[in-house]
């Protein structure tokens, strides 16, 4: 009598897809799969949205120049003024990637399926870049789209003198795109941060004092013009919102798309800093 | 036959659900987590440095002189302020009781063309010329003046901070204006007219100290002329100006004064002149005068476009608040936000089941917490900051201890509010993350974009009036003065008064903290 040996069907799923998981793309579908069905994220690209596009029409709203005044209004950078407000969002975005994960224990899961800690860090920054790009450049057109309207029906008009918001004009689409950039590299300050820190209360109130304390002290330190503009040459918001200046330039503490590269700078240093800590350190 | 049960009772129930139990419990929570104890001693420290280091590191140079010894040459009024007093004045003695009267023209004749560069043409809006009595030459006496102006008609002034409108309507010589003051011991009062038949009583001034011999008579003073470089709100770039006014008087009677006296003309003052040329003075012509000066008379003000020495407020010492604020609020959305996240919120209830009390506890013991550092750091600030400032020659405007209190207590009071505000918010949303990040947009954004300059200033002004950050409104010190022009915003001025600013944080703090507390009774944790 023999015994037919039945051959069993092998186990499908995870360890047959083994070796194509363990790579960055595998990292980058796990991400995008927690960020996407994280219910608040749809939430947070709606304020960055909504958040830039109304505080920046409401302050070309309350633009006005009287004829003859020869105020000097840089009208795309009234537009935009909206990024101020915008990137609180974007940077609560960045640390709920994160930070998320450390106050459910998530982190430990993540960690498990894949031990790479620079794969998994590289993969959070790429998606969240990817989602942030995408909210600003509607953010930023939506924002230009209010200020040229309403700044034209308030009388600021190419008539008058003024550089009016267009594409065709060259220092308009340098701060367009820059500022889509700007939003993108202050998403990825924030995440940096967001990893040292790891507790979410923590981390939040850390990103944003990095993004907002800096612009008022170098505003009251009209005493001390060599620290003044030490501050608006190498802090990452000072330097970085350079880029949304369209007149003006040669009064500037620093050029607008070096100020750009100071805030990537930061943005890098803060992902190095992030990268080994993630490494060194218990998760 | 029934048995009447007794329900058990533990012996200690009473004591345990007070309130006072409660606070001791929420005190214990919060002083034993050593992250928060180290946020909010950092928060205090960042007050009291920033304070402390930061402004004003420049020094006072007069002369020959430097630093405190300048501060000796600063004018004070009879009511003890920093003033400005700089003026051409044509005058007589009056010894006792008496009356002065200027008629027909009383106003101004054009300054003519002026020197290019050195003076702005036309007139400033508060260029004066008119009568004035005052106590002696010597700057910060007391005095009353009925004077023209060059764009808000005509006011009666005295003792440099009281400003009174005359009848309305402008003054040209097609529409003259007559106008007297009268002395009688250390009153004076002053009247307009259109006619120099019918007079209007514009104000009684009341001046301490004049007594015996006053002088009487005409002057013309204009103050420096501002132009802002960019329609911003805060610390604003700008040139300044000289400028000129001419008052042209038909007749000046002087009654009671000695007999056949004559006009002795003086430019008073000798800090805070503009212009100093050779058109300053008396000329007359055919029974009319004309007198011509450049100065001012009236309050320095921290705008700083009056005054020639370094002024402050302190205000300035308090601009590390915001700072504070930022982590004070972080530590305060936590205190609640924190029991979610670990579960704790569930002992916390079985402990004590009353939401509300639970809720009002947190509240007392983390504004009691925020008020006690924030008082101390912003005491620190405050006076060891002005005290520095006053050793560099920099003139703390409106200094003294009950206003030093005022501003030191009411800034630890508008942290404290503004940390309940955030327990608040962060007891609706319970997430750290959404709590933390809405205290900051809510509370600290509105103060950032409403101080930068990058909203236009009506904006600002309206984010500073509407939002919760009108509670630093709290920090000013010294009001704001219709008749010296000065750029009056952050961090020296805001658009409410400070007990008004204080009051909007805390309709704020109180509408969030019923809400929370019939949000906390009505979900489950």
């Amino acid at each position: 009598m023999t015994i037919a040996r039945h051959r069993l069907p092998r186990p499908a799923g995870p360890a047959r897809a083994g070796p194509t998981r363990a790579g960055l793309p595998g990292a980058l579908r796990a991400e995008w799969t927690k960020l996407r069905t994280e219910p608040g994220t749809a939430w947070i690209l709606a304020a960055i949205f909504v958040l830039t596009v109304a505080v920046g029409a409401a302050t070309a709203a309350a633009t006005r120049c009287g004829a003859g005044t020869g105020c000097a209004i840089d009208p795309t950078k009234v537009s935009l003024t909206g990024i101020e407000v915008g990137q609180a969002v974007v940077a609560v975005l960045a640390v709920l990637v994160i930070s998320g994960e450390y106050s459910t224990g998530m982190i430990a899961v993540t960690f498990t399926a894949m031990p790479r800690r620079w794969t998994v860090l590289a993969a959070k920054a790429v998606t969240l870049t990817g989602l942030v790009l995408a909210a600003a450049v509607v953010a930023v057109a939506g924002s230009l789209a209010a200020g040229r309207l309403i700044l034209t029906g308030n009388g600021i008009t190419a008539a008058q003198g003024f550089a009016v918001v267009s594409l065709a004009h060259g220092p308009t689409v340098r701060a367009a795109v820059g500022s889509v950039l700007y939003l993108a590299l202050v998403g990825l300050l924030s995440l940096g941060i967001a990893t040292i820190v790891r507790d979410s209360a923590a981390a939040t109130g850390t990103v944003l004092g990095v993004l907002y304390v800096p612009p008022v002290i170098a505003l009251f330190l009209g005493s001390e013009p060599a620290w003044q503009r030490w501050i608006e040459r190498y802090t990452p918001v000072n330097a970085g919102l350079a880029i949304l200046n369209t007149t003006g330039l040669r009064h500037l503490a620093i050029s607008p798309w070096a100020g750009l590269g100071v805030l990537a700078g930061w943005a890098a240093a803060g992902l190095l800093a992030a990268g080994l800590l993630l490494r060194l350190r218990d998760a | 036959m029934t048995a009447t049960i007794t329900p058990y009772r533990p012996p200690q129930q009473a004591g345990r659900a007070g309130f006072v139990q409660l606070l001791h419990a929420e005190w214990t929570k919060f002083r034993t987590l050593r992250g928060w104890v180290i946020a909010v001693v950092i928060a205090a420290a960042a007050i009291a440095v920033v304070g402390v280091l930061l402004p004003h590191s420049g020094q006072s140079h007069c002369g020959s002189r430097s630093g405190a010894a300048c501060l000796a040459l600063l004018a004070t009024g009879p009511g003890g302020e920093a003033v400005n007093d700089s003026y051409y004045l044509a005058a007589q003695p009056l010894a006792g009781d008496g009356s002065l009267v200027s008629s027909g023209n009383g106003g101004f004749a054009g300054p003519g063309s002026p020197p290019p560069g050195t003076l702005i043409p036309g007139l400033v809006p508060w260029a004066k010329a008119g009568i004035i009595i005052t106590g002696s030459t010597r700057p910060g006496s007391a005095y009353a003046a009925m004077t023209v102006t060059g764009s808000h008609g005509v006011r009666m002034q005295y003792d440099y901070t009281s400003d009174i409108a005359g009848l309305p309507g402008s003054v040209s010589a097609a529409s003259p204006r007559w106008l007297r003051l009268t002395r009688s011991g250390d009153v004076v009062t002053g009247y307009d007219s259109a006619d120099g038949r019918g007079w209007t009583e514009v104000g009684v001034a009341r001046l301490a100290w004049l007594a015996g011999t006053v002088r009487a008579g005409m002057f013309a003073t204009s103050p420096l002329n501002f132009t802002p470089n960019f329609p911003t709100y805060a610390e604003p770039g700008g040139s300044l100006s000289a400028s000129l006014a001419t008052g042209a008087f038909d007749d000046v009677h002087l009654r009671g004064g000695a007999p056949g006296g004559r006009w002795a003309g003086q430019h008073v003052g000798t800090i805070g002149a503009n212009y100093d040329g050779p058109r300053i003075g008396l000329r007359q012509a055919g029974g009319q005068f004309t007198v011509t000066g450049s100065g001012d008379i009236g309050p320095v003000v921290a705008a700083g476009t009056n005054s020639i020495f370094i002024t402050g407020t302190l205000a300035d010492h308090l601009f590390g608040v915001f700072i504070g604020l930022l982590i004070m609020i972080v530590v305060a959305a936590m205190f609640i936000t924190m029991e979610y996240r670990r579960g704790l919120i569930r002992t916390t209830l079985a402990a004590s089941p009353r939401r509300g009390r639970l809720l009002a506890a947190k509240a007392v013991v983390i504004g009691l917490a925020t008020f006690v550092l924030g008082s101390a750091a912003a005491a620190v600030a405050v006076i060891a900051g002005s005290r520095i400032a006053h050793d560099s020659g920099i003139y703390i405007l409106a200094s003294g201890w009950p206003i030093e209190a005022r501003v030191i207590l009411g800034t630890g009071a508008m942290l404290a509010v503004a940390s309940v505000l955030a327990l608040s918010i962060a007891a609706m949303l319970r997430r750290s993350v959404a709590a933390v990040a809405a205290v900051v947009v809510v509370i600290v954004l509105p103060y950032i974009l409403g101080v930068s300059g990058v909203l236009p200033a009506s904006a600002s002004e309206w984010v500073l009036r509407v939002t919760p950050a009108a509670g630093f409104a709290v920090e000013q010190s010294v009001p704001q003065y219709q008749q010296v022009v000065g750029h009056y915003g952050p961090p020296d001025y805001y658009p409410l008064a400070p007990w008004s600013g204080f009051a909007v944080l805390c309709v704020y703090a109180a509408v969030a903290l019923g809400l929370a507390a019939w949000l906390l009774r009505r979900r489950d944790a």
